[in-house]
């Protein structure tokens, strides 16, 4: 069976970001990337079920300009077999990149669609899903625990006050959420290894998918901050400041 | 506008959070509530009584019992002529759920709001809540998931909305429900509670966690964990506040040795009140916290427990 995972390249979450001063956005200009922390979790699970011989190829799939190809090359490095880069310029919403996801998965025909439960940049939490949706298949969606076997997976998400599991007919699409497992870190052999895997672009027009935005993006500023609290001196002071100046108790 | 929102219950009672949601969707115009399970009728009934409701739509069969998104959204997308707004909390229920209506209706969904604007203008936090972004749908129907602490919640009754049943639409069964766990905890939902007492790193381990659980009795409130406490073991997964885990604003927050990494303070900076108790001065979660101590937890703890008992 062939998994097809998709993996996007995002400002390192150790990153501080900077916002530009017009208002238009965020900096990513000379700001260290890295691959979406979530879908190195959904990396990590297919090179686990090719390990365990559960999978037969895994197909890894970002969408972005040049430079996802170094995400592509790491997710070779975890042990993925091939990439694929559709390479554009343009910011894409999640409803495009999960139509472009759709038809690599119609192209592909994978048993199972796999990825982060969210990226964290815009933080929508939605690709998957619209993926499952799109393609009309079954969705299993912030996976803490999965069972694969040759027609089906169970899929144990996070659910807000505990877990819920799920069996899905495959194909269906799953996306990883933190616990899921600990991805590895690439070694170096298998950093020179990926270079001479195979990685194919495509270019975004190929596609006939009309991906023009349906957000216009007026404004990104700071949140409000928060005024400077106060070191206290003892646990008698909290007590007294919580009853009397903030009345929360 | 009309809008319509995914009631979340448990087949007996409804989520708090929904009122919150009809808050914020009486700002766009008609509210209407979809209460969608099974042996639901309860629910319905509670959710006709919230103040602001036009209409429940009642759809109760058993195949409805668990919530699976693929059947709600098949649903919803049957009802898409009568609506120009799908609305729901962006809890997980939510957000498994509605992406999946906005695909299928061919619409950009925009997850999360914590303000709106205008009819279609919407403010959302992104990257870990390190920016708030503005942005506009010129589309004719519209997919919104709410941050439900950033809305109040709408009187839970004095309104009397008609109750509405409808059948189920076919659609294709594509998930199978195996079995849910939920955590055991006599504690108020995290995301309602107003106070939470939260733990992290410093807490050293499972048993200490216990320190935390006689500081949330004598307040009343729930206990939440940072990501670093829930990877250690100390506390399960759905403790966990930040930009991966529960978005909470409580009237009081204590975060009780943590340091505050920028995907905790996602989570709970809208609290109303902060206290960090924490042996590092220079910990991050200091400079969003209204009260400070610099000192050691486990000399603090039974005494702050001790002094608000009495």
């Amino acid at each position: 069976m062939k998994i097809l995972v998709a993996v996007k390249r995002v400002i390192d979450y150790n990153v501080k970001i900077r916002l530009r001063a017009d208002g238009s956005g965020v900096d990513t200009a000379g700001v260290k990337m890295s691959m979406n922390p979530f879908d190195e979790i959904a990396v990590e699970q297919a090179v686990r079920f090719k390990d365990a011989g559960l999978a037969s190829e895994i197909v890894v799939v970002s969408i972005g300009p040049a430079k996802a190809q170094d995400t592509l090359r790491t997710a070779l490095a975890m042990g993925a077999d091939r990439g694929l880069h559709v390479e554009t310029d343009v910011d894409l919403e999640p409803l495009g990149v999960a139509k472009i996801l759709a038809e690599l998965a119609r192209r592909e025909a994978p048993g199972l669609v796999f990825l982060g439960k969210q990226a964290i940049d815009d933080d929508a939490n939605q690709t998957g899903q619209m993926v499952a949706a799109l393609l009309g298949w079954g969705q299993g969606m912030f996976a803490s625990k999965l069972e694969l076997s040759d027609d089906s997976i169970e899929v144990e998400c996070e659910i807000d006050g505990g877990l819920q599991t799920l069996k899905l007919p495959l194909p269906c699409v799953v996306s990883a959420d933190l616990r899921l497992n600990e991805p590895r870190y690439a070694t170096l052999p298998n950093i020179m290894k990926a270079k001479s895997k195979p990685l194919d672009t495509l270019a975004l027009h190929e596609f006939d998918i009309d991906v023009s935005p349906r957000l216009e993006i007026l404004a990104t500023v700071e949140p409000t901050p928060r005024a400077c609290g106060k070191i206290l001196a003892s646990v008698e002071d909290l007590v007294e400041k919580l009853k009397t100046e903030s009345k929360v108790i | 506008m009309r809008t319509l929102i995914l009631a979340e219950h448990d087949n007996g009672t409804l989520n708090d959070q929904t009122l919150n949601a009809v808050t914020c969707a009486s700002l766009l115009g008609s509210v209407d509530i979809l209460v969608a399970g099974s042996d639901c009728k309860a629910v319905a009934t509670d959710a006709a009584g919230a103040m602001g409701v036009q209409t429940v739509v009642w759809v109760d069969e058993a195949r409805l019992a668990h919530g699976l998104a693929e059947d709600l959204a098949a649903l919803l997308v049957s009802m898409s002529q009568d609506y120009d707004v799908f609305l729901a909390v962006s809890s997980s229920f939510g957000k498994t759920v509605m992406p999946r209506v906005a695909a299928l209706l061919d619409v950009q969904q925009i997850s999360d709001i914590c303000e709106i604007v205008d009819a279609n203008t919407f403010k959302r936090p992104i990257y870990a809540g390190n920016a708030i972004q503005t942005v506009r749908s010129g589309e004719a129907k519209k997919v919104l998931t709410v941050r439900a602490s950033a809305f109040a919640a709408a009187p839970p009754t004095g309104g009397t909305a008609t109750v509405k049943a409808l059948m189920m639409v076919d659609t294709p069964a594509l998930s199978t429900f195996v079995s849910k766990h939920l955590t055991a905890s006599g504690r108020p939902d995290l995301r309602s509670s107003p106070v939470i007492v939260s733990g992290g790193r410093g807490l050293g381990s499972l048993a200490n966690f216990a320190l935390l659980e006689r500081l949330a009795d004598v307040l009343g409130g729930g206990v939440g964990a940072s990501r670093a406490a829930v990877d250690a073991g100390f506390a399960p997964n759905d403790y966990q506040i930040g930009q991966s885990g529960k978005v909470v604003a409580p009237d009081l927050y204590i975060a009780v040795g943590i340091s505050g990494a920028i995907q905790h303070l996602a989570g709970m900076k809208d609290s109303r009140i902060i206290v960090a108790i924490n042996t590092d001065p220079d910990a991050p979660i200091f400079k969003v916290a209204d009260y400070g101590l610099v000192a050691d937890l486990f000399e603090v703890l039974p005494k702050l427990a001790e002094a608000l008992e009495q």
